[in-house]
């Protein structure tokens, strides 16, 4: 053991290991109340992980070229061995990977985690987000389906509506041709596989190196560090190791089986997660007769279809997720957990997430005239769900915050 | 974690709709554990289908395995052209050639059915119906204007489109059925080589056939989804016990 | 039970438990990731035994075939060449086919073949993988004065003679390998299977 000891302190003596080690793990305190909503940062990591793990063996068999890419991902899913399990692992992974992503963000809004003084935590947050939607955009382009085609020649004409003519160079540079072509899956292959990953894993450390330098909210919104025993150890807060890492294996095995329940048995997520239409390959002569985008970004893609007009549409897609970035200073409560904010915020942040959830689903089906209706009235809900929250988090009457954490164990 | 379930089982049914369209489809109850119809539909495919429509990400020797089809047996029985057994089933028709003769490339069909589903083929293959001014004589009631002829119609006979009694329930009573008098609906006016029953039921095969090879590792996957699930339970156990113990520290 | 209230046997075993079961678990999540890395259905069909007609190949003569995208050799040899081969071994690294990996049971003779004057090898030097060059004449040749027919690997000089036995002073340790083969008729041999008219 002694000669174990050695060693390390010899490391340590050149490179901080056991100090990085207390520092996020065994002596980060984290309050002792986290519930459910706090399982699913973990979560996110984990399919992060599967993600670059299951990427990086499709790209070993992937053919990045107009040519070859939609037969090469049935080489994948037939000639290779264990093949079709690494390709559903990836494709239901990233449905995953959002499922988490929005349940984390949704967790932020609930407890005020975005609030003073983790504006930070959120922006990184958020960058994430954004550099998540590319890369889930640009890996659907990658099979060369029906879907992969028209969904990158609509999501790519959005850009065209930048006026003096720079929305027509735009779009051509994007794509590197006149319309999509092969060019256009090239560049997106080497952005998916390589660039994006990078600046996804960079924002991730930044994301933690922040959270633990202010330390972790909790679900009612209070300062641990304010009451410290004889130590300087937060008395509501625990070693991050062990107890929350055995905390979040239980979320993650159960997590796991959910995970695995849709892959083996519902791989195409009922035409949600891979489209029918994907499975025909790319034409540029014939549009199916519906498209619909991922379901992960169908509140965003039906936000653009709220409006009559395409510029309009565009701006207000581009609004609606650069509000984001923004939330923490819109948000004036002076508590941050809705448990302690009026009744205004509470009815307010309910009905935004329903209003979410229906977008996200109308955004995946055709618009007729009454869910064009209904898709408008979320669009309003959902602005307006940021857009008075400076007055009504102001004028509402908030209960007293307690001194303590609450629940838990 | 109850609430995730709670979400999830939420959106499950949600994800049960069907894929637009405005004609009744009937239903396919697939069944990818029934070798015996799947080696029957890799017939009627190898007879009718593969000489306009490939097989082009599938291979001989996997469907000679999965069905349990001794591989001589299908060199003899199934692979027409002078392909190996280990090939990818291509035919030898050229694209130019079938855009010429039925005014669009016969698709290739190894993933027909992850495209239009199962419920739509057998459907589609059961609703031609004579149509003279088409160029091959026939039109069909779910792909209208379909270019391509009635393979199957010696099979099936002649079917039109017209007034005719349909089916619309039994009595309760005396368990006849009863019949209603519709129009525009497909009826077999002369009967072909098959009984209306048998001609579903090699439908029915054929569409079963395309849904294994649309999917060949649909089977495996399930039965290996089993062992993960019960893997993951396991797993549990420990897992969740341990938490308790450390817990038991928090006050 | 310890002091602390904490019953640490019970963490021990638990702690034991998880990582136990969650190695296995890694195991399995690495099956399909290490599996994926072995020849696909694809490489399998294109390594498929490959059929040789030798109705034409001449005494002396040699050609090239396919076998899992590796070349393979077949040659026929005369008489006078066969006869060659004993009187060899005093230069040979290996002349009695010690190490068994290098060729089937039935082609461990002295003429390393099925039958005594048709010679199947892969083309694969056992050195480091060039594709050894024939050179069946005997005659002086700039790599070997006495050079009585065989290959001669170009890449680093490694020598073999016609039953594919390597030489002293090369490069390479092993003799060529002698792929599972088997003729199907008189005329045709099917390099990748061992059975058949064995």
């Amino acid at each position: 053991m002694s000669k174990l000891n050695a060693l390390m302190g010899w490391v340590d003596d050149r490179l901080p290991v056991t100090q990085t080690y207390e520092k996020h793990m065994s002596k980060y305190y984290a309050p002792k109340n986290f519930n459910f909503w706090y399982f699913f940062g973990v979560l996110s990591m984990l399919m992060l992980v599967n993600q670059i793990l299951s990427g990086i063996w499709l790209t070993m068999n992937y053919v990045p070229s107009a040519e070859g890419a939609f037969a090469s991902v049935e080489y994948i899913m037939r000639d290779v061995q264990w093949g079709w399990l690494i390709r559903y692992m990836h494709s239901t992974g990233a449905t995953f990977f959002f499922i988490a992503i929005y349940l984390h963000m949704m967790r932020a809004l609930l407890y005020g985690s975005y609030q003073k003084p983790r504006e930070l935590i959120w922006i990184f947050g958020m960058f994430l987000y954004l550099a998540l939607m590319a890369e889930a955009f640009m890996g659907y382009v990658l099979p060369w389906g029906q879907m992969s085609y028209w969904g990158a020649q609509v999501i790519i004409s959005l850009f065209g509506v930048i006026p003096f003519g720079i929305g027509e160079a735009l779009t051509e540079w994007i794509r590197g041709d006149f319309l999509i072509s092969g060019a256009t899956l090239n560049r997106f292959f080497a952005l998916h596989v390589i660039a994006v990953p990078l600046v996804i894993v960079m924002l991730v450390v930044l994301h933690l190196l922040a959270l633990h330098e202010v330390g972790s909210n909790n679900p009612d919104g209070i300062d641990i560090k304010k009451l410290k025993d004889e130590e300087g150890k937060p008395l509501d807060g625990i070693p991050f190791h062990p107890y929350y890492t055995v905390h979040d294996m239980v979320g993650i095995v159960v997590f796991l089986m959910v995970f695995c329940t849709v892959m083996f048995f519902f791989p195409e997520g009922n035409g949600f997660m891979l489209e029918y239409a994907n499975f025909e390959p790319a034409n540029g002569l014939k549009t199916p007769e519906h498209i619909a985008p991922v379901w992960y970004f169908g509140a965003f893609y039906s936000i653009l279809r709220a409006f009559p007009d395409k510029a309009a549409g565009v701006i207000a897609m581009g609004a609606a997720i650069a509000i984001l970035f923004v939330l923490p200073w819109l948000d004036r409560s002076p508590v941050r957990s809705w448990r302690y904010k009026g009744w205004i915020s509470k009815i307010f942040i309910v009905v935004f997430a329903i209003a979410f959830v229906i977008l996200t689903w109308l955004g995946t089906q055709p618009a007729t005239g009454p869910n064009t209706l209904m898709a408008r009235i979320g669009t309003v809900i959902y602005f307006a769900f940021f857009l008075l929250m400076p007055v009504y988090t102001r004028i509402e009457k908030t209960k007293p915050v307690p001194e303590r954490v609450t629940g838990g164990h | 974690m109850k609430k995730l379930f709670a979400l999830i089982a939420a959106a499950l049914p949600a994800f049960a709709f069907a894929a637009g369209g405005n004609v009744h489809l009937d239903e396919h109850r697939t069944d990818l554990h029934d070798k015996a119809s799947l080696q029957r539909g890799a017939q009627t495919y190898m007879n009718y289908c593969m000489g306009c429509h490939s097989l082009e990400h599938s291979r001989y020797n996997r469907v000679a395995k999965d069905l349990d089809i001794p591989e001589d047996l299908m060199m003899e029985n199934m692979v027409f052209t002078n392909q190996k057994i280990g090939e990818l089933m291509t035919n030898a028709m050229r694209k130019e050639d079938g855009k010429t003769w039925f005014g669009a490339t016969p698709p290739d069909l190894t993933l027909v059915a992850r495209v239009r589903r199962p419920d739509w083929l057998y459907t589609y293959l059961r609703s031609f119906y004579e149509d003279p001014k088409r160029p091959w004589g026939v039109n069909n009631a779910v792909f209208k204007d379909v270019g391509m002829p009635h393979v199957l119609a010696d099979l099936q006979g002649r079917q039109v489109k017209g007034t005719a009694q349909v089916a619309v329930g039994y009595d309760t009573l005396t368990g006849q059925e009863i019949t209603e008098e519709r129009d525009g609906v497909l009826y077999l006016a002369e009967e072909g080589q098959l009984s209306a029953k048998e001609y579903d039921k090699l439908v029915f095969d054929l569409v079963n056939f395309l849904t294994y090879v649309a999917e060949p590792i649909a089977t495996e996957r399930q039965r290996l989804g089993w062992w993960v699930l019960g893997f993951l339970a396991i797993f549990l156990i420990p897992v969740y016990l341990l938490n308790k113990e450390y817990w038991k520290d928090v006050k | 039970m310890s002091q602390d209230g904490v019953n640490h046997g019970r963490r021990t075993l638990l702690v034991g438990a998880t990582a136990a079961v969650g190695a296995v678990g890694a195991g399995f999540v690495a099956v399909p990731f290490v599996k994926s890395w072995t020849p696909s259905e694809k490489a399998k069909a294109a390594g498929a035994p490959a059929k040789v007609d030798i109705s034409k190949l001449e005494p002396g003569a040699m050609l090239t075939a396919e076998w899992r995208g590796k070349p393979v050799y077949v040659a026929r040899r005369s008489e006078e060449a066969l006869q060659t081969l004993p009187t060899l071994n005093e230069r040979l690294k290996d002349p009695d086919n010690t190490n068994k990996a290098q060729q089937p049971a039935y082609a461990d003779n002295i003429s390393r073949s099925r039958r005594p004057e048709v010679v199947v090898l892969l083309g694969v030097c056992t050195h480091l993988g060039c594709a050894p060059k024939y050179f069946a004449e005997v005659k002086p040749e700039p790599f070997d004065a006495d050079w009585k027919g065989g290959w001669f690997c170009p890449c680093h000089g490694s020598k073999f003679d016609l039953a594919g036995r390597v030489f002293n002073g090369s490069p390479a340790s092993d003799n060529l390998e002698v792929p599972p083969h088997s003729y199907e008729s008189d005329t045709v041999v099917i390099v990748g299977v061992d059975e058949e008219n064995a």
